[in-house]
């Protein structure tokens, strides 16, 4: 008889440990136990929320009474880092200001992502950690997500679809078709920031001052210009992508009215007007993501101003303009040097002129 | 903003056009050269406060619209190609070739990039050895002593990856093919003052005496523009017929000693077709034999190629200055920056673009 002991199996461990990756897998979106992994360690801890913390198919919420506001943009920025934010801040930011901007004040939060296979882990980590803190400041629960993933080379590391929902109050009556003649046209600071900021790093240009994306949360802005107008705020709109001349074209073409602006008016800071000189951009066209425009009747334009004006986010506050009834649908500027102009939407991208 | 806010000075620019028009006793017409400047009228609506009599012609100095299709057609064959890294200055890719656009490679797979300076152009060169690295030397005196500089950096460095297409034009031969042109009705210039920061002034002096008509080297803001205008309108009125410098913060008559000799280095002049015009003589800048290694046209076959341009566009005769761009039937229907039949519809310095962005029912 031997003193050998027959083997137990319990004690067996399996020769191939389990790959603990530092970068996102295919299995990450799979469904399995990778994809549960990452909601447990990367997205719950972030996000945190009750609604969210159920982990079911979707969030079951009780909203308050009033219209309910929803909206949807999906963000897909390079670089995903940038000075003044990053691609989560913004996916928060951008979806909240849509709600903002109908007038409602933003509630709940979905988050879709798109990572390409390989993105580092900690790059998600930073920027669902940025997410958690950007809703956090907004007041807003991101309730419910889900997670793709795509093959590397199909991707661009990684993108993000936000939708939300907020209420709208009683009384609130916010809408492009509302501009009418005599209504003063007010932005809450300084304009172009956030598409100079993105240039300069995505192109590596140098400039002396560094450029910080304006990148930030609305909200507040609208509620302190309801607080004091109601319903004599007639319109808002975040001016992104296409700039103050794009938002502003659109609204005049909605109401048939024309949209005056005055050139001098306009606040655009020193690093970026030389930049735009430098390239041949008129910052009238370069995006924002942390201003607001908003078209008020003349006799309460002064106190939204005023309420701006005491807010962080509204300390460059200006009225640049005026909603005329002629010419309709179009944005005139009055030059500096006094002449008249109109500024059409934009055909395509601006792009950097030679010489 | 210090260097620019006291040249768009409204009070500054009033002051200017009512001197123009106080001293104007006949009607003039002048033409600026230069695309930017025609913006710069445009955008600030300098031509809102000169005197009726007083004709602004816009000229051919758009560096994109100038190019010819043929050069688009090329550079479209050759961003196509897997190999390459086709690299250009970002207002070149929207113009319209024959077929297609820079822009529309880039959209079918081809790997276009916007550079900022041609020496970018070259450091893709450096840190892609297995790609061919194409730049779209393009331009007017102004780009020519960057490119040249990306040329000669080159050769220094040996690079056998590193070519240019090279579609330089030069101002001068372009004002003495306008003035001579038939019934040329052109009385003063503004000639561009970058240009002239470059190559210095000395060129206009025999095109103003073989002509009869001043030439006034001339900036590109509101102030400098006035200032060139009223300086056109003195000699007009006066009978003078001479080069003058309104631009002298930045240009002076024997122009940049350093950027000349490096243009002269790295380049030679050829005769060269202009987009809508035709063969200028001596008007262009080829790569000198030195550097033939680095010419994109002998690096690559372009021989198949045949251009077609639209017949509706008459482009030709606006940067002429014959026409204006709501002269033309097209303009603003079937040609618009959406969908251009010509360069000068899409260029960031194309008349007939700058008539669409800022003069439609204004």
């Amino acid at each position: 008889m031997s003193d050998q002991t027959p083997p137990d199996p319990s004690q067996w461990s399996c020769p191939a440990p389990t790959q603990a990756s530092d970068t996102v897998q295919l299995a990450h979106g799979g469904g399995g136990r990778l994809t549960q992994k990452l909601i447990e360690s990367v997205f719950v801890p972030a996000l945190r929320n009750p609604a969210l913390e159920v982990l079911h198919d979707g969030a079951l919420l009780s909203l308050p009474p009033g219209r309910i506001a929803f909206s949807t943009d999906s963000y897909v920025i390079d670089p995903i880092f940038f000075p003044g934010g990053d691609i989560g801040s913004l996916a928060v930011h951008g979806t909240v200001n849509d709600l903002a901007m109908c007038g409602a004040r933003p509630l709940h939060l979905s988050a879709g992502f798109i990572l390409e296979e390989g993105l580092p882990l900690a790059d998600l980590r930073r920027i669902v950690a940025s997410m958690g803190r950007a809703a956090a400041e907004a007041g807003v629960a991101v309730v419910t997500g889900d997670t793709k993933v795509v093959d590397r080379g199909k991707g661009d590391g990684i993108f993000i679809n936000t939708a939300g929902i907020g209420i709208v109050p009683e009384g609130v009556e916010i809408a492009p078709t509302r501009a009418r003649a005599g209504d003063l046209v007010l932005v809450n600071g300084e304009i172009a920031v956030h598409g100079i900021a993105i240039l300069s790093v995505r192109q590596g240009l140098e400039f002396a001052t560094e450029m910080v994306s304006d990148s930030a949360s609305l909200h507040e802005l609208v509620a302190a210009a309801l607080d004091v107008a109601g319903s004599h705020l007639h319109v808002l709109r975040d001016p992104t992508r296409g700039g103050v001349a794009s938002a502003l074209n659109e609204i005049a073409t909605a109401a048939g009215v024309s949209i005056e602006l005055e050139e001098r008016s306009i606040p655009v800071n020193e690093a970026v007007q030389g930049a735009c000189e430098l390239l041949g951009f008129d910052p009238l066209y370069v995006a924002n993501e942390g201003k607001c425009l908003a078209i008020v009747a003349p006799s309460h334009a002064k106190a939204v101003l005023d309420a701006w004006r005491r807010h962080p986010l509204g300390k460059d506050a200006a009225i640049i303009g005026q909603v005329r009834e002629e010419p309709r649908g179009r944005l005139v500027l009055h030059t500096r040097i006094g002449a008249r102009r109109i500024v059409d939407m934009l055909s395509g991208e601006q792009l950097p002129r030679i010489c | 903003m210090r260097f620019v806010d006291e040249y768009r000075d409204g009070e500054a620019v009033r002051q200017a056009a009512a001197a123009i028009a106080s001293m104007q006793t006949r009607p003039w017409t002048l033409m600026e050269i230069c695309g930017g400047q025609t913006h710069s009228i445009l955008k600030f609506g300098l031509d809102q406060l000169l005197p009726p009599a007083l004709t602004l012609v816009h000229g051919p100095g758009c560096p994109v619209c100038v190019t010819p299709l043929e050069r688009i057609d090329q550079a479209v064959d050759i961003a196509a190609r897997k190999e390459v890294i086709f690299t250009s200055f970002g207002d070149m890719l929207r113009v319209p070739g024959s077929s297609k656009s820079l822009l529309q490679v880039k959209s079918e797979g081809g790997d276009v990039r916007i550079v900022y300076s041609p020496l970018d152009a070259v450091k893709l060169a450096e840190e892609n050895p297995g790609r061919e690295v194409v730049f779209f030397a393009v331009g007017f005196e102004t780009t020519a002593p960057a490119n040249a500089m990306a040329v000669w950096r080159a050769h220094e460095l040996g690079l056998r990856n590193f070519t240019v297409l090279c579609s330089h034009v030069l101002v001068p031969p372009a004002i003495d093919a306008i003035l001579g042109a038939p019934g040329c009705r052109i009385q003063g210039f503004l000639a561009a003052g970058h240009v002239c920061t470059v190559e210095g002034c000395e060129d206009y002096e025999p095109l103003a005496a073989k002509y009869g008509v001043p030439i006034v080297v001339t900036g590109f803001e509101p102030v400098d523009l006035m200032a060139g205008i009223l300086a056109c309108v003195q000699a007009l009125e006066r009978g003078s017929a001479t080069v003058e410098n309104a631009y002298k913060r930045s240009a002076s008559r024997a122009g940049n000693p350093h950027a000349r000799a490096l243009v002269r280095r790295v380049f030679e002049t050829c005769d060269r077709a202009w987009r809508g015009i035709g063969v200028i003589p001596q008007s262009g800048l080829k790569l000198r034999r030195e550097f033939a290694a680095l010419d994109a046209t002998r690096r690559f076959d372009c021989g198949h190629i045949r251009t077609d341009e639209s017949k509706e566009c008459i482009a030709g005769e606006i940067l002429l200055g014959h026409r204006r761009p709501p002269e033309c039937a097209a303009f603003g229907n079937e040609c618009a920056p959406d969908h251009p039949l010509g360069a000068p519809m899409v260029s960031a310095e194309g008349a007939c673009a700058a008539y669409y962005a800022y003069r439609r029912s204004a």
